[in-house]
């Protein structure tokens, strides 16, 4: 049978830090980075006796989320103890939650080439992080660093509604931007603050049955994921295709070999023992706490769409992208809070910004400069200090070296040349270089001013005004 | 009469008016020590040479004229599973031979700021665990009423320290009878706070829910004074309760008149012994006599705490004690090659017999396809205890029940029979899993010369209910007087 | 149900991260069955309309101000660990 008529079930649980100063149970910094257990204290490390405090900006950060994803918030919930032993997790067990998850049955829309299509969240909950196993190349053994340990997460758990690689990476861009407008983490892949474990599973189109799902856990970039579902939806169908059984699993994917490999061992069924942790007390959120935060929450992306037609005429498909990410669109709005072009912000946005990040394989939150730098350049570009083609070469060098666009341009020596004394003397330059063009011109061929100007433009190394440029050449070969 | 024969506010007494000195009181215990405790084995360790130079600060001051705390230079024995920074906090475990506390448990904090001195830390059931402290990784305790016996648990060490006079008073830890229990085996005063009164922040953890500081005195003044000093909210424990503060030795009243007190007749059934029964109705009269209320009750429920207790307690355990594995503190095993290795032979190798039978009873009642069964189920039950709780209080101001079935037991006598080791704590368990208040008050001997003990229980926050009654029977009886440990029973 | 098998001890053994040795399964086996023979007794009560207990207090919402507070010196944290190494806790090689 082709691999057409399968289809493709994936869930998601994605995990995501919270941007807290402290963590969850102790006062010790959230702060990336840092000396080895520097940012820990005997709570994380689970000195005995020791005992967890709950951080409140977790819970209203986790609030947030389930707000913002169309949750229902749990009057009710609580803390519990997940228990496992690994190295990492020094309490041996984790403090999660079960069976009264702070927020559930929530949905987030997402929109690919298929169209809109709604995703089911099940719940987010809010646990702990592990701590960071560092294996030494010498044979040395492995090294426990417990900074991360006790560092806020939350995890948002979804129905298996998922049905192509292609949803999964607008599911996950939508959660992450979501999240980043609501101001709860920075959801920096690269450094591990948003990742996910990804269930696959397939079955005829048209059954109504799942099949066997494995599970990925860890992955923390678009990349990897996307081609990690082709691979694994492949595998499962050459399994079933070949009469083979699917086995429910956890898989490690291998970024550079391209595959996935079996994690445990199936003799090691765990059996976390979930039950209610004794050392923390119930929450119960008032509808008033629930309504507070409610009315506490920032524009979210439809929202500022919706703005970007109306207010600004953006065109759906710029309004769509600058609000795709948080991090465009606050570059955006401070932008034009400067130059006031709104279409030529978004476009630089559009074409040049994505442009260049696709090429560095960086995502948006990287973008080293901030609106101003931006705004700036548009305003060189209306004024007419600058041509469009320049503008592409200030912003990469803004990737490169951020600082202000006029010293950039001043420094390079790309300012356009709109004298008219000078232009003229480039005119007449080409004209007199190319009289066959003349000639053309004359004879009524109008495409013979494009290729004048552009050798003008060469001459000039891309500085001359083209405006004056249309209007001295024409002015001359009318003569 | 030996200043180590005095109780705490004697002793502050005589510091006030300057008969004594924090040095002459703190060398005249550890003189004791020195005599007693070959036979008692009551203390893990000593901090002889710290007591006695902070003794000798406190004394200077003192003279200064500085201002300082009236417990100022007064000894106290901890526990073993209490932080202390800098010392070994050992739980009386292999696991924790050589653990130095890196931080002060909430208790330590208080007692510091009142510049009092640490004698030692006390002997114990490994990990708190135990109703004998024959689980002791180091050594078992002798009570020193006849040191063929044990002196109960698991707070052994702090019991039988205060019995012989080796510690004015100690901090013992309740989880189901922890502290009352060996209170009642060695004729001394011991409360366990309602849950919630003191933090649990530096309380090595056996049980979250049920575990409880709570002071062992030479009498009920002590108690007082002792738990003004420790109760209080602390933000770093969340199941500590915010109730205003309050001074207990104002509950020191003696008078009970109108008072009403349940007997509930189940812990005077078949289960308690002939001697401890009468002895409790001795009581019974004296309550009457001095006007209070004695009426029969029934806590028919209370003969299920024990199941309930066991299985809460030990899944809380499981949980509590995976920590210990031999990668940030504690025995790891020389025997490893691997990961695996590290976990089971540090563990293995780390943990006692009766932690093991707790670890494995806790993780089963935890585990798939047993956890409604057990866990759920015994919760629930705690739920309708606690109800029963609730109805009697609302009919009684204290409960009056004995705090062991039987005087102290021969040493090794119930080590082979875990049940009839758990049931000991038949009449003190109930208690925690209600959360509420109960102190050990020693009444009487039995015709062996061993100490018994009667039990006031109050509802959760009424610990000046039990103290006034509790003061009113020491005020109008001699057990003090009439009775001391022997040290008998020595050479067998 | 209190009928423990010697299988199940092994099992729960190896989830809570003990090596048993023969004497002791079949002791513990042994300790179990009886234990839980005598803590079935909660089954004879009726607990259909009761929710459980959870956790020892009525306690509710009591949280933290997210305010950082670092711990004093890694030393101390540290002092206890039986094998270290550049500030971290040093265990033989955990393979993936």
């Amino acid at each position: 049978m082709p691999k057409e008529d399968y289809e493709i079930v994936i869930g998601l649980e994605v995990h995501c830090e919270l941007s807290t100063k402290t963590k969850i149970f102790c006062s010790c910094s959230t702060e990336f980075g840092g000396e080895p257990n520097t940012h820990c204290c005997p709570i994380c490390m689970a000195m005995p006796g020791t005992l967890p405090v709950l951080n409140e900006k977790v819970v209203e950060y986790a609030v947030k989320a389930g707000l913002a994803t169309n949750c229902k918030i749990a009057q009710n919930s609580k803390n519990d103890r997940k228990n496992y032993f690994y190295p990492d997790l020094p309490k041996a067990y984790q403090i999660s939650q079960y069976d009264m998850p702070l927020c559930y049955d929530g949905y987030v829309n997402i929109e690919t080439e298929e169209g809109e299509k709604t995703i089911r969240l099940e719940r987010i909950h809010i646990e702990e992080d592990a701590g960071k196993l560092n294996h030494d190349d010498y044979g040395r053994g492995t090294f426990v660093d417990l900074n991360r340990a006790g560092v806020p997460l939350i995890e948002c758990v979804s129905k298996p509604d998922l049905r192509s690689k292609e949803e999964v990476d607008a599911y996950l861009r939508k959660l992450k931007s979501i999240f980043e407008y609501i101001e709860i983490s920075d959801c920096k892949m690269q450094e591990g603050s948003l990742r996910a474990d990804v269930n696959v599973s397939v079955r005829k189109k048209g059954a109504t049955e799942f099949g066997t799902r494995t599970e990925m856990k860890n992955m923390n970039s678009f990349r990897s994921i996307s081609r990690a579902i082709e691979y694994e939806a492949n595998r499962q169908i050459e399994v079933l295709e070949n009469g083979g059984e699917i086995t429910q699993e956890t898989l490690r994917w291998d970024d550079i070999s391209g595959k996935t490999f079996s994690m445990r061992d199936k003799e090691d069924a765990q059996d976390y023992r979930y039950f209610p942790d004794p050392d923390l007390v119930a929450i119960r959120l008032s509808d008033e706490y629930i309504e507070n935060i409610k009315n506490s929450l920032p524009e979210l992306p439809e929202s500022r769409k919706k703005r970007y037609l109306e207010e600004y005429k953006l065109i759906p498909k710029a309004a769509n992208f600058v609000t795709s990410s948080k991090y465009y669109s606050d570059l955006f709005e401070e932008a034009i809070a400067i130059c006031k072009n709104p279409k030529t912000a978004s476009n630089l946005l559009m074409s040049e910004v994505a442009r260049i990040l696709n090429e560095r394989e960086e995502e948006p939150d990287q973008i080293p400069f901030s609106g101003k730098e931006l705004g700036e350049l548009v305003e060189l570009i209306d004024k007419g200090t600058i041509s469009s083609s320049i503008s592409k070469k200030v912003l990469e060098e803004l990737f490169e070296n951020p600082k202000s666009p006029s010293k950039i341009i001043e420094e390079k020596g790309w300012i356009q040349i709109s004298d008219e004394g000078a232009i003229k003397e480039v005119v007449s330059k080409i004209l007199e270089a190319n009289p066959q063009s003349v000639a053309d011109f004359k004879a009524g061929k109008d495409r013979a001013l494009g290729f004048l100007v552009g050798q003008a433009m060469k001459e000039t190394k891309g500085k001359a005004n083209p405006q004056m440029l249309n209007q001295l050449f024409l002015e001359e070969l009318k003569k | 009469m030996e200043l180590y024969e005095l109780t705490v506010h004697e002793l502050i007494d005589k510091l006030e008016k300057g008969e004594t000195t924090s040095e002459e009181i703190t060398k005249s215990y550890f003189d004791r020590i020195k005599e007693k405790d070959g036979q008692v084995k009551a203390y893990v360790s000593t901090m002889e040479e710290q007591a006695i130079a902070k003794a000798k600060q406190i004394d200077s001051d003192r003279k200064a004229g500085k201002k300082l705390s009236k417990f100022a230079g007064i000894p106290i024995g901890i526990k073993d599973n209490m932080c202390i920074t800098g010392t070994c906090t050992t739980c009386s475990s292999k696991m924790l031979e050589n653990f130095v506390a890196p931080y002060d448990a909430m208790v330590i904090e208080k007692l510091n700021a009142e510049d009092m001195i640490y004698l030692g830390k006390m002997n114990m059931d490994e990990f708190a665990m135990g109703s004998s402290t024959e689980n002791s990784a180091f050594f078992p305790t002798h009570n020193p009423w006849d040191l063929s016996r044990v002196p109960g648990g698991s707070s052994g060490g702090s019991a039988a320290a205060v019995a012989s006079d080796m510690a004015p008073w100690t901090l013992g830890s309740d989880t189901g009878g922890s502290i009352r229990q060996p209170a009642s085996l060695c004729g001394v005063v011991g409360l366990k706070p309602t849950y919630g009164m003191v933090s649990r922040f530096g309380l090595v953890a056996f049980a979250s829910s049920l575990d409880q500081i709570g002071p062992i005195t030479k009498d009920v003044t002590d108690s007082a004074l002792l738990l003004n000093l420790i109760a209080g909210h602390d933000e770093r424990d969340t199941t500590s309760i915010e109730t205003p503060k309050k001074d207990y030795t104002k509950s020191l009243i003696n008078d009970v008149k109108g008072m009403k007190i349940g007997v509930p007749k189940e812990y005077l059934g078949e289960g308690t012994s002939a001697e401890v029964k009468e002895a409790m109705f001795k009581v019974i009269k004296k309550y009457q006599e001095l006007g209070a209320t004695v009426e029969e009750c029934s806590l028919d429920i209370g003969q299920y705490a024990s199941a309930v207790y066991y299985i809460l307690a030990c899944a809380e355990a499981s949980s509590n004690l995976g920590r210990f594995d031999g990668i940030r503190y504690g025995y790891r095993t020389e025997n490893c090659e691997n990961l695996k290795d590290i976990y089971k032979n540090s563990r293995s190798e780390g943990f006692g017999a009766e932690v093991k039978r707790r670890i494995i009873l806790g993780t089963y009642v935890l585990s798939s396809g047993y956890y409604d069964a057990y866990y759920k189920k015994a919760q629930k039950v705690r739920t309708i205890i606690k109800k029963a709780y609730n109805e009697l209080f609302e009919k009684y101001d204290l409960l009056l029940t004995p705090v062991s079935p039987t005087t102290a037991f021969k040493m090794s006598e119930k080590l082979s029979d875990p049940l009839q080791m758990y049931l000991a704590d038949i009449c003190t368990v109930p208690v925690n899993i209600g959360g509420l208040p109960g102190m050990s008050i020693p009444c009487d001997v039995d015709s062996e010369g061993l100490p018994i003990g009667f039990q006031l229980i109050a509802k959760p926050f009424a610990e000046e209910t039990i103290f006034r009654a509790a003061y009113t029977y020491e005020q109008n009886t001699n057990f003090r007087e009439e009775h001391r440990p022997t040290f008998k029973g020595g050479e067998q | 149900m209190a009928n423990i098998t010697r299988e199940e001890i092994i099992h729960i053994a190896k989830l809570a991260m003990l090596n048993l040795s023969e004497q002791e399964i079949e002791h513990y086996t042994k300790d179990m069955q009886e234990i839980l023979a005598y803590a079935e007794m909660i089954n004879q009560i009726d607990t259909s309309d009761t929710d459980e207990t959870i956790g020892a207090t009525e306690q509710k919402n009591k949280f933290r101000k997210d305010e950082v507070m670092e711990f004093k010196t890694r030393e101390d944290l540290l002092q206890n660990a039986p094998s270290q190494d550049e500030g971290m806790f040093q265990i033989p090689k955990v393979i993936n």
